[in-house]
């Protein structure tokens, strides 16, 4: 066995916390949904949410995709910044993070669904993420040409668009909430000719 | 046989209810008919490009007790992100490292140099029945893209020497042991013509134009790079049947041509767009004005050229005077866009033709989808025109029973198959809306197997053995499989080999070479 796939595979059995890197502010970590899931769910969403939190997905890969990603640095106490993902069941995760990080490798780091097919290049669209408010968005230095490029290719493009891997958190953009699109396409009715 | 084709709801009801069946069902009282996440669940994907890693992936993260084994005719993986993505887009090819990730679960297997249906790419090959793929495992994914091309049908095209298909020239820069033999010549005449407008005729117009010691650098082969270096092309018409507003190409690829250092862009009929771009959808008009902004190289600083010909559709290839086997010119039918701004809009015939001249030609209109061996056995729906398999947009193959009973869903799909990527849409889109598809099938597999639909072999009290057990049933006289751990060591090698050349990786370009290194 090579050694990435046994350090893979050994990371895998450690608790998700303790590769977390930025601390997630309440339950809404994907890890502590899995826990306290009794309270308020419906066994039904309880079921879907269970599968879809399944421990291979939420660890096995995305842990070592933190090695990949693992630029993200943990944030001095009162200095800490604050970054809302709406994900596309409207679940809001919110985190704590430091100046500098970029939303994908604070995404990545924080087992927020979002691809970043490119490792953060600026050639795949697949951070695609939505700013909620004008205020901030306004606040981001403009997207450059190659970051307007990739955002002409992506799915649901909406006038508040950016890629996760271009923006950086900055303390003017302290409190900012960004909705990750819907990754299910409407299907067409040409797909059923 | 195994499979059941269209079997009548009654029975699938009497099988999704079969007490005895410890193997498939849980035995919750409340949710008869629902499988646990625990049952072991064997999945079979055919081919290694995106649409398999990625449904893989999701398939994986929903189904906890899946275990994949991934089928591919090359000893290497990663489809057309290492055959098709273009040498001087590296950074497309990271996707790369999360096949990787993928690849080094526990639960996943590799099974490289090992063909589904279709004979091997060499002796040391190894291929394998549908039948046996679909007795062996509870599901099997057909992610095996699109393997060969569309063609023109119009006199010359297969007759005349210099004519050439993109995806060939695309597998022999890039290393695709059935395009190595490819006797390119770029040594006739300074005219180029390449037939189609989409992204991968602006790869082809890229190689050509640019400068070589930048291509050193790339995981270019070194059999591609040596062609190039004397190729006396100086002059590219990228030629499209119909307008700049119609075209398939997208931005990125536009401004990466415009940007070329020593490289003109040959301004392009004005009147095919809007005078008034501001009234354009965003992506539309930021395209148009890179078009019209056209290339910062002055004509008189220029070494090579290229140009966006519109509405011209090929007629026929003409023969050179002196050598009547090469191809020297191309007549075009001159086309009329009943709707010029109209992205959608269609073109007829104007009755008017054209000539370019042609030293060398492209054929770049789109990738094409072929069927397995095996699929009317299995009762498997195959769109000949469209080139792909039938489905439901989902991903849940098509019975070849299914006619026009839209009323019976059970009778409609094959169980337990099913498709994604390429194969499943057609031959279009980037790695990100494959992702996106494969997204979607795996959703619909995870959503059956876990609702309890029947699969493959949903009456076998036993778990399926997938690999284990088709190993045996395959042909042993023929060659290995490549493991993951296999590939890495070819990997290795290559990279090594790159080393030496100066750039990231110098790849194998036969099997054989690929084999070598595993001993
Ligand atoms: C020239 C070119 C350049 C491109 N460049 C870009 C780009 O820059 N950026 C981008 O985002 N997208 C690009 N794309 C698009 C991208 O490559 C596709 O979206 C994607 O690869 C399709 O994935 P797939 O898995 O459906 O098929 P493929 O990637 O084709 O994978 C299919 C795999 O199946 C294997 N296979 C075939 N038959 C069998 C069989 N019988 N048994 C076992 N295995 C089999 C094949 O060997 C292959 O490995 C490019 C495409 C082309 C053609
Ligand atoms: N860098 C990248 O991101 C990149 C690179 C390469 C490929 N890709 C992707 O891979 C996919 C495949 O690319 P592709 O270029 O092979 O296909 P494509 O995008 O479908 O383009 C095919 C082109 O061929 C033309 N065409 C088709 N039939 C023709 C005919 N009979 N006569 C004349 N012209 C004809 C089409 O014109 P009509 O529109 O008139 O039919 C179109 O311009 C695309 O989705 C592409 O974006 C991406
Ligand atoms: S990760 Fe690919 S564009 Fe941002």
């Amino acid at each position: 066995m090579s050694t990435s796939r046994s350090l893979a595979t050994g990371l895998t059995k450690l608790p998700a916390a303790v590769c977390r890197r930025a601390q997630p502010i309440r339950n809404q970590s994907r890890a502590s949904l899995l826990s306290s899931r009794c309270s308020t769910r419906t066994p039904s969403t309880i079921l879907s949410r269970a599968i879809r939190l399944s421990p291979l997905c939420q660890r096995g890969f995305s842990t070592s995709a933190h090695q990949r990603h693992g630029h993200i640095h943990t944030p001095k106490p009162g200095e800490e910044l604050y970054i809302t993902f709406i994900d596309k069941d409207g679940e809001e995760y919110k985190f704590a993070v430091s100046e500098g990080d970029n939303l994908l490798d604070i995404a990545q780091a924080n087992d927020v669904e979002m691809e970043g097919a490119c490792g953060g290049s600026c050639a795949c669209s697949t951070c695609h993420v939505i700013v909620t408010e004008d205020d901030f968005f306004d606040k981001m230095p403009e997207p450059d040409d190659d970051e307007n490029d990739m955002l002409d290719l992506a799915f649901g493009l909406t006038e508040m668009s950016r890629l996760g891997c271009q923006v950086k958190m900055t303390k003017e953009l302290d409190g900012l909430k960004v909705r990750l699109p819907s990754m299910t396409r409407n299907l067409q009715a040409s797909d059923f000719e | 046989m195994p499979l059941r084709i269209a079997r009548p709801p009654g029975l699938a009801r009497q099988l999704l209810g079969s007490a005895h069946n410890g193997r498939a069902f849980s035995s919750s009282p409340r949710r008869q008919s629902s499988r646990s996440p625990d049952v072991p669940f064997r999945l079979a994907v055919v081919g290694s490009g995106p649409a398999g890693f990625y449904t893989s992936y999701r398939v994986m993260g929903k189904i906890p007790s899946a275990r994949v084994d991934m089928y591919e005719s090359l000893p290497v993986p990663f489809g057309l992100v290492r055959h098709g993505v273009a040498p001087d887009h590296p950074e497309v090819k990271n996707c790369q490292e999360k096949f990787d990730e993928i690849a080094s679960s526990p639960n996943f297997t590799f099974i490289g140099n090992v063909s589904i249906g279709q004979p091997g790419h060499s002796t040391q090959h190894c291929t394998i029945e549908l039948q046996s793929l679909l007795r062996n495992y509870d599901a099997v994914l057909f992610s095996y893209g699109a393997s060969e091309d569309r063609k023109l049908g119009i006199p010359g095209e297969s007759t005349l020497n210099c004519i050439y298909s993109a995806r060939h020239v695309v597998g022999w820069y890039n290393g695709l042991p059935d395009c190595a033999g490819l006797d390119l010549d770029l040594t006739q005449g300074e005219e180029a013509v390449i037939i189609g407008q989409g992204n991968v005729a602006l790869d082809v117009a890229r190689m050509l134009l640019e400068d070589i010691d930048v291509l050193k650098k790339t995981d270019i082969t070194e059999h591609a790079l040596a062609k190039l270096a004397e190729s006396r092309v100086k002059r590219v018409h990228v030629v499209g049947r119909r307008g700049p507003m119609q075209a398939a190409f997208t931005i990125k690829e536009i401004r990466e041509l415009m940007k070329l250092s020593r490289v003109e862009f040959h301004s392009f009929d004005r009147s095919l767009v809007p005078e008034d771009l501001k009234s354009l959808p965003r992506a539309t008009r930021r395209l148009m004005e890179v078009l019209v902004k056209g290339s910062p190289t002055p004509h008189e600083s220029a070494s090579k050229s290229w140009s966006l010909d519109s509405c011209l559709s090929p007629k026929q290839f003409l023969a050179n005077q002196e050598s009547l086997s090469n191809v020297a010119s191309t007549e075009f039918n001159i086309t009329e866009l009943s709707s010029p701004f109209d992205p959608k809009s269609p073109v007829k015939s104007t009755g008017e033709t054209v000539i370019l001249p042609s030293d060398i030609v492209f054929r770049s209109v789109g990738y094409k989808s072929v069927p397995l061996p095996g699929f009317d056995d299995a009762g498997i729906q195959f769109d000949d025109r469209r080139g792909i398999i039938c489905n439901d947009g989902l991903g849940r193959v098509r019975s070849l029973a299914s006619s026009n009973k839209a009323e019976d869903v059970n009778k409609q799909n094959v169980p337990g198959v099913y498709c994604a990527g390429w194969v499943k849409r057609g031959p279009t889109g980037v790695i990100a809306s494959t992702m996106q598809d494969a997204f979607i099938t795996g959703d619909a597999i995870a959503e059956d197997w876990l609702s309890g639909a029947p699969f493959s072999n949903t009456s076998s009290e036993q778990p399926m053995r997938g690999w284990e057990e088709v190993r045996k049933e395959a042909d042993s006289s023929n060659g290995r499989a490549v493991a993951w751990d296999d590939w890495r060591r070819i990997d290795q090698a290559e990279r090594e080999r790159g080393q030496k050349a100066g750039k990231e990786r110098e790849k194998f370009t036969s099997t054989a070479d690929m084999l070598a290194v595993l001993g």
